[in-house]
């Protein structure tokens, strides 16, 4: 069986689903605040004879039908940054605010971590962290461009994430946009099921699961974590919830996000998760015509 | 998985605090930025700087406790530790529009040719050295990168990684 058949019983209209998912997503761009306005960058765009159109739910967000971002003014300025409309889901969510401290769990190449920065007018401290060296080379070379001076890098794994630093302080809001199967970035990466295996699944679902307690650990309580994939499957998304929720002084809270989504499952296969995790979001290629992505916010409580 | 290379110690404020001879101090820092570009002091208030290796000045919008023992700190911002400091591009670009002095404005095609790397000869009656190179974007002057004026020849500093060709 195909991967992507597992998830008959839970997507409505698969056909549909399949169907999207094999075609190809079109290049966006997201409007650096830091450095533009939205009708400055979109004046560059309309300068350099870049095609755009709007994102119905997010101002910043811009479709680019015919080019990719790259080889313009606005971008060699940083006025403009490629970024896919589901990718700006959680930093929105997570809605961090000027002058705050805010972890980025993992973080590179940085687009979200560029977009935490932005949402707080580049006041405050995005603490950013990756484990790879080559990918946080990247996460450098965008927060640069972008122009924002409040991304501190840190290299090592988020599960052992220390507060040494920068003096044991702990965190008023926390990203965690684990890694993970990605079975949702299939229409912009051909090969997403190629190597997919249950056992990976299950595997990355450990190192997902010790990632979102860290982050649980390191924000005060009263803040908010905003825990994310770019996957369809359950193992990793409430899964993942469900396990930390049980472990950790944290619930899941509402949220409104203005893009067609289903809500979080509650069973699947012969698992049964909390009835919680029905306030994390699922959004599927077919609904609003993007990658798949899944998200869901969390208040400390401890 | 970090190691001494990557730790960023605070500029001290004055010459009075220096305990690193060669180091420059946060008053040197804005002095520079205000001499050679008349960038406001203010401009930094909020901003702490940083040394990481011999010279390499980074701006940061927190304030942490030094020295920090991380892989980046905001962002490059300017070269010390030789006869004639440089800031970088992304300082130009971030903080560049405060400028006021040597301060060399392009045309679109110059502007091109800069951002390709390649140095042009141009009319130029200010002082040689390291300038903030501008030309205009979306109704505002804009702060493309470093150029370095020399014997009538304004000198592409953009880093290779950064070169573009944006002829349109």
């Amino acid at each position: 069986m195909e991967p992507i058949e597992r998830y008959r019983p839970i997507v409505d209209d698969f056909e549909a689903f399949r169907a999207a998912c094999d075609r190809p997503l079109p290049s966006a761009i997201r409007v650096n605040t830091i450095k533009a306005t939205v009708e400055e960058a979109t004046e560059a765009l309309d300068e350099a004879g870049v095609a755009y159109e709007p994102v119905d739910w997010h101002d910043l967000l811009f479709v680019l039908p015919e080019d990719s971002p790259g080889a313009n003014w606005p971008y060699f300025h940083g006025w403009i940054h490629g970024q896919e409309e589901v990718s700006a889901v959680p930093a929105t969510v997570l809605d961090p605010q000027p002058g705050e401290r805010v972890w980025d769990a993992c973080a590179a190449p940085g687009t979200k971590t560029t977009q935490l920065a932005a949402l707080m007018d580049d006041e405050g401290e995005v603490v950013a962290t990756d484990n790879n060296l080559g990918r946080i080379s990247a996460l450098r070379t965008n927060s640069e461009r972008l122009g924002a001076t409040s991304v501190a890098v840190t290299h090592e794994d988020g599960r052992n994430h220390s507060l040494k630093p920068f003096g044991g302080e702990t965190y008023d809001r926390t990203l965690v946009d684990v890694p993970c199967s990605c079975e949702g970035t299939i229409r912009k990466n051909r090969d997403a099921f190629d190597d997919w295996s249950l056992s990976h699944v299950e595997g990355i679902a450990g190192v997902q699961k010790g990632i979102l307690t860290r982050a649980v650990q390191a924000t005060d309580p009263g803040g908010t974590v905003v825990y994310s994939t770019c996957t369809f499957a359950p193992e990793e998304n409430e899964g993942v919830l469900d396990h930390v929720l049980g472990d950790e002084a944290c619930e899941l809270v509402d949220y409104d996000l203005g893009m067609t989504h289903r809500e979080g499952i509650t069973e699947w296969e012969d698992e049964e998760f909390d009835p919680s995790v029905a306030k994390a979001k699922r959004i599927y290629p077919h609904h609003n015509d993007t990658g798949g992505f899944f998200c869901a916010k969390l208040e400390v409580t401890g | 998985m970090s190691n001494d290379s990557t730790q960023f110690t605070r500029l001290p404020e004055t010459a009075a605090e220096r305990e690193d001879e060669g180091r420059a101090t946060r008053e040197e820092v804005l002095d520079f930025w205000s001499d050679r570009f008349g960038v406001p002091p203010e401009t930094f208030e909020n901003h702490t700087f940083w040394e990481r290796g011999a010279g390499k000045i980074w701006v940061y919008r927190g304030d942490p406790p030094s020295p920090v023992d991380v892989e980046g700190l905001g962002m490059t911002f300017l070269r010390t530790r030789q006869e004639h400091w440089k800031p970088t591009l992304e300082a130009v670009q971030r903080f560049g529009e405060h400028a006021s002095t040597n301060v060399m404005h392009l045309s679109e095609g110059e502007a091109a040719a800069f951002v390709s790397g390649y140095d042009q000869e141009l009319d130029w009656d200010g002082d040689w050295g390291y300038l903030v190179v501008t030309h205009d974007l979306a109704g505002r002057t804009e702060p493309i990168g470093v150029g370095l004026y020399v014997y009538g020849e304004l000198r592409s500093q953009v880093p290779k990684g950064r070169r573009r060709d944006l002829d349109t």
